[in-house]
């Protein structure tokens, strides 16, 4: 079956999600969420992985960390891509854990050769070690960094390139980091290399609390803008249908509601995949 | 001696990292003058709404205790002492007891520590591997004697505490459940067991004769040794009434035997 667009999985659509038979949906996990021994947890992943495909999308692999990624949890990541068999794996270009401490979150760093290699290495060790391609997502940019020697580009085709790996393209990203950093989404979006992407995300995102519309956050706790729809459907004019997640971590609205917003990618996808066939 | 400087994506990782729970960047580093664009906030405020967004996920009746403001007061103070260890937030917290035990603010309300204990052991149950509880038939068919040498392995996702200091179990269960407590408590210590014997994690109270008769098949003690301390902890204790208490809440795995010869087992 071809995966149209999936949704993020939440403890609370659990029933829903299960029932659900939507023709091309998946579903979308944080791995770490389920790195467990056992428990219901795993029971509810497998029973949903039973009836839907899966992608494990990591947080935590922080492989843009001037280290190796942590061999316990690449280990325990290995052992649930064996025991889910997702459709998909992948990571962020970013970092989250440095000397031992978790930063939940997707930091960024200067790109240059020396950080090029670094991740090089780390994205080629993930890889060994799951025995299969990941792709890596662009994150969203919220600072001016003078160090950067490559564009995001460059640097995220030459990864590829010397890795193998290939790419998560998140639209919502690009819109927040050009409207922050002031570029054109619409032109990083045209150049990204089509054949490189295994997944595409998009997702709400919200103005900084204190500074408005001059700072937005990839908040991922609101529908889809209609900007950001505007640049899905050019992009999947270019370069054909590609799984795409709705991806919703927070402000949960029910099931009915993202399964709705969740028709809206699914139908963007159906005319490239109906000329297709 | 001499170390090798650290590589320049190093350095900006140590100065990035510090500058994220700290209000002012060390000077002079890589990340001062990122530290001071607007943006930078935005990381600031993610790792601290994941950390307390975990631990408030994780210690849920402890924060319906004290409420959400509160709770996230004494978070944000938490995770400036205690960033998470590891990626899994659902294990994150695991020395938050003991921070309650002495955080000064919390000393009005002497059965917190007690309430995150039970929160954590809740966690822990509910992680747990996978086992299928002990079936009560297989020690109702065993003879006395046999009985007598019989060891039983406490379930993986058992956890039990006894608490001295009061009410813990009531107060806890209570406010896990959403349920409103008992206008009058009855300030006296009790135990609880949480475990597994389906698929979710369920709870009962447990007497100190409970506590103490796990406590013995936790250390590998027969039947008999575990016998003696449940009554060593509690005179009165009903045995035939805490087998089957313990048998229908999941609180074992499998039962292995005692040699005749002391010290020697087989499965």
């Amino acid at each position: 079956m071809v995966l149209t667009a999936g949704l993020s999985l939440k403890p609370q659509h659990y029933n829903a999600a299960l029932a659900c038979p939507a023709a091309g949906l998946w579903f979308e996990v944080h791995p770490e969420n389920y790195m467990v021994d056992g428990g219901p947890r795993l029971a509810w992943l497998e029973a949903i992985r039973a009836r839907h495909a899966v992608s494990l999308h990591g947080v935590a692999l922080s492989l843009a960390a001037d280290a190796e990624p942590d061999p316990a949890h690449l280990a325990r990541l290995a052992a649930l891509v064996r025991r889910v068999e997702p459709a998909l794996v992948s990571e962020h270009l970013a970092w989250s854990t440095w000397r031992g401490a978790y930063h939940p979150d997707l930091l960024p760093f200067p790109r240059t050769n020396e950080s090029l290699a670094r991740i090089a290495d780390n994205v080629c060790r993930a890889q060994d070690a799951l025995g299969r391609r990941i792709a890596i997502e662009n994150p969203s940019h919220y600072l001016e960094i003078a160090e950067h020697a490559w564009d995001e580009l460059a640097f995220l085709k030459e990864l590829a390139r010397r890795t193998g790996c290939g790419l998560l393209l998140d639209v919502n990203n690009v819109y927040v980091g050009s409207r922050n950093l002031g570029y054109s989404a619409e032109n990083y979006l045209d150049s990204f290399p089509g054949d490189l992407v295994m997944e595409i995300h998009i997702a709400g995102h919200t103005p900084d609390p204190n500074l408005g519309e001059s700072l937005l956050v990839d908040s991922h706790d609101a529908p889809v803008a209609p900007a950001v729809w505007a640049l899905y459907e050019r992009l999947i004019e270019r370069i054909g249908a590609r799984p795409t997640l709705i991806e919703r971590d927070d402000n949960l609205p029910d099931f009915a509601t993202l399964l709705c917003e969740r028709g809206r990618a699914d139908a963007v996808l159906r005319a490239p995949l109906a000329r297709a066939a | 001696m001499n170390t090798p400087a650290p590589a320049a994506l190093a350095r900006f990782q140590d100065a990035f990292a510090h500058a994220l729970l700290e209000p002012l960047a060390e000077p002079a580093s890589t990340v001062t003058a990122l530290a001071s664009q607007p943006g930078f906030t935005v990381y600031r405020n993610t790792v601290m709404k994941g950390c307390i967004d975990a631990l408030q996920a994780n210690y849920p009746a402890v924060a319906r205790l004290v409420g959400e403001e509160w709770f996230r007061a004494a978070a944000t103070i938490y995770v400036r002492e205690a960033l998470p260890a590891e990626s899994t937030l659902l294990r994150y917290g695991a020395s938050f007891a003991d921070f309650l035990a002495r955080f000064v603010p919390a000393a009005e309300l002497p059965y917190l520590p007690g309430v995150a204990r039970l929160d954590r052991l809740w966690t822990e149950s509910h992680a747990a591997p996978d086992e299928e509880p002990l079936d009560p038939a297989a020690i109702a068919r065993l003879a006395p004697d046999t009985l007598a040498r019989a060891i039983l392995h406490p379930h993986a996702a058992a956890r039990w505490a006894w608490f001295e200091e009061g009410p813990i179990y009531t107060i806890w269960s209570c406010n896990r459940a959403a349920a409103v407590p008992a206008p009058e408590l009855d300030w006296r210590p009790e135990g609880a067991l949480l475990a597994r014997p389906r698929d979710a994690v369920e709870w009962i109270a447990l007497d100190a004769a409970g506590c103490a008769f796990l406590d013995a098949c936790a250390a590998g003690g027969t039947l008999d040794a575990a016998t003696r301390a449940a009554l060593d902890a509690q005179g009165d204790a009903d045995l035939a009434q805490l087998m089957s208490t313990l048998l229908t809440a999941g609180a074992f795995s499998r039962m292995s035997f005692m040699h005749e010869t002391p010290g020697r087992e087989r499965s």
